[in-house]
């Protein structure tokens, strides 16, 4: 008998940390994103009145809210097949028996996930400066002119796509190099035996066997690169003309910003939801062709 | 075979200096006297390196007590959550209570809810405990997570049930236990965690953010965040405080490489 007591109170601490501070918010979240809460509730609760889905409709209707559901889509659509398709030509070249030197590499190539973003946006933001940055530097040596990267609404999202991928690639990269090193030399001897080629090898052997590691981690960067907030944060603030300005942003403006926290709980479970059905499309798509 | 493996290690080697040009640009940046990057062309090198900018961080701009902020916080996350994790874990996979199974999969299914949804009322509730603008308001929240718990329990259920009878037999108590036995033989599983909680601490962004209202007790990124608006055109100063706030964790991560890549496939293969 008491080891009951003792099994509760091994796991109490932490079910009491995870409940009070993340379970019950998310519940409340939920009751919030119904309420007109906002600045005058957060002086007397008096003032807090129940809207049913008000909050949901109207941003269904704002124009701002579906801008930032484009840039974060944008950022998304683009950004996640970089990261996984960089993730995997990295993993393969480390797998290479030809490389050299591989735990450098390694090493190297996944240096920037362990990085504090905020710093390192700080660092991109100066390197992709339009006068002394190196990035137009280099492409001034080939005779390129100078891009506005960071002032011209069609190159701002890039230039985000661009460091979330460098940040990030390095993470999948180690996990898809584990998974390639995992499977059995005897497939790609069968395989030879047969006649394929190095091609061949790739697309019958090494891809299938990738496929359960690849739809996971293509589901869990999705998941994780839609809720871009930092990086504009830092760069642009959004801009220039709401360019970069994300879903999450709009949350973070609306709740700490202007303390609408009843519209920013709807927005944080619109995103929730977008995310969900996302994930959800994508481990169906994975599961038609076979590979989940 | 002798130009594909050319074409695969300058592949590599290309690949090696995208991720390493920012960084060690950052670094030597930091060294030039104010305005000399923004000359043209811009400098690889300081032609005379100073510390001008990092005794400007420090003696003006409070870098030091950010420092602190920041390493208060994760060391306090990172001590706090590792022992509520590893109590958490070796209860869910070694001892028997009511409805564990139950909980655990309830707590495996809020793995999918993003920690955003709950950041409106958790200012609320931190508010109510008086905790706003403190370090409590970054430390609470963190001193448990559902993946910590998950990774734990998936080490500790391959402790042999007959090492906790036989010295439950002895007369050990169950604290005994766990200190003595399961705590020695989770230490791998320990260090990564660790390691894990004082990165992810140290780097965290979003939730210091709203939850530190006042600059006396901002994080590095976000005092740097800050700082970056006030200073868009000190690159050389911007880029010493960017070499202070990332250089601990690379050298965390340098030092204990093997352990963060264990916890990472761990983490994600099986999940």
């Amino acid at each position: 008998m008491t080891t009951r007591i003792a099994a509760w109170s091994f796991a109490a601490p932490a079910l009491i940390v995870i409940g009070g501070f993340f379970l019950l918010p998310v519940a409340v979240a939920f009751a919030l994103s119904f309420t007109d809460f906002d600045l005058y509730a957060l002086a007397s609760l008096e003032n807090l009145r129940f809207v049913g889905l008000r909050n949901y409709l109207e941003l269904l209707q704002a124009p701002l809210f579906w801008q930032a559901l484009g840039n974060t889509l944008y950022f998304v659509v683009l950004g996640v097949p970089l990261s996984i398709g960089l993730s995997l030509g990295a993993a393969l070249l480390l797998n290479s028996p030809l490389a050299r030197a591989q735990a450098f590499f390694r090493t190297a190539l996944f240096a920037p996930v362990v990085t504090t973003l905020v710093a390192v946006a700080i660092v991109w933001r100066y390197l992709f400066h339009t006068r002394y940055g190196w990035v137009n530097q280099g492409l001034a040596a080939l005779g390129i002119d100078p891009i506005d990267w960071l002032g011209d609404p069609h190159w701002s999202m890039p230039t985000i796509i661009l460091l979330a991928v460098w940040k990030n690639f390095g993470y999948n990269m180690v996990i898809l190099l584990a998974a390639l090193q995992a499977i059995p030399r005897e497939l790609y001897e069968s395989a030879r035996i047969d006649g394929a080629g190095r091609r061949q090898e790739f697309v019958h052997v090494t891809l299938p066997s990738l496929g359960p590691v690849l739809s996971l981690v293509s589901i869990l960067t999705m998941a994780g690169y839609f809720q871009l907030f930092a990086e504009p944060y830092v760069m642009t603030e959004g801009g220039p003309l709401r360019s970069t300005f994300s879903v999450l942003y709009f949350m973070f403006d609306q709740g700490f910003k202007w303390w609408n926290l009843g519209v920013a709980s709807a927005i944080a479970f619109l995103l929730f939801a977008l995310v969900l059905a996302a994930s959800e499309g994508l481990l169906r798509f994975a599961r038609s062709r076979g590979i989940a | 075979m002798r130009a594909h493996a050319i074409l695969v290690n300058s592949l590599l080697a290309a690949l090696a200096f995208v991720s390493l040009f920012p960084l060690l640009w950052m670094l030597s940046v930091s060294f030039m006297p104010p305005g000399a990057a923004s000359t043209l062309p811009p400098p690889l090198l300081p032609s005379a390196p100073t510390l001008d900018n990092y005794r400007d961080l420090f003696a003006r701009m409070g870098m030091g007590r950010y420092f602190f902020n920041s390493f208060l916080v994760a060391v306090s996350v990172t001590v706090g959550s590792v022992a509520f994790n590893v109590m958490a874990g070796y209860a869910f996979a070694k001892l028997q209570f009511a409805g564990r199974e139950r909980i655990f999969r309830g707590l495996i299914g809020a793995l999918v809810i993003p920690a955003q949804v709950a950041m409106m009322p958790l200012f609320l509730e931190l508010k109510a405990l008086g905790l706003v603008n403190s370090y409590g308001g970054v430390i609470v929240p963190a001193l448990a997570t559902i993946f910590g718990i998950y990774l734990v329990r998936q080490t500790a259920r391959s402790i042999p049930d007959e090492l906790l009878e036989a010295a439950r037999i002895d007369g050990a108590s169950d604290l005994a236990i766990f200190l003595r036995i399961v705590v020695p033989l989770l230490k791998p599983i320990i260090v990564t965690l660790a390691v894990f909680s004082f990165l992810a601490s140290w780097n965290d962004f979003m939730w210091p953010l709203i939850v530190l209202t006042d600059s006396q007790h901002y994080t590095l990124p976000v005092a740097l965040a800050s700082l970056s608006r006030e200073h868009v055109q000190d690159n050389e100063l911007m880029m010493a405080g960017s070499v202070v706030t990332v250089i601990p964790v690379l050298v965390l991560f340098l030092a204990l490489q093997r352990h963060y890549i264990a916890g990472l496939l761990a983490g994600s293969v099986k999940g």
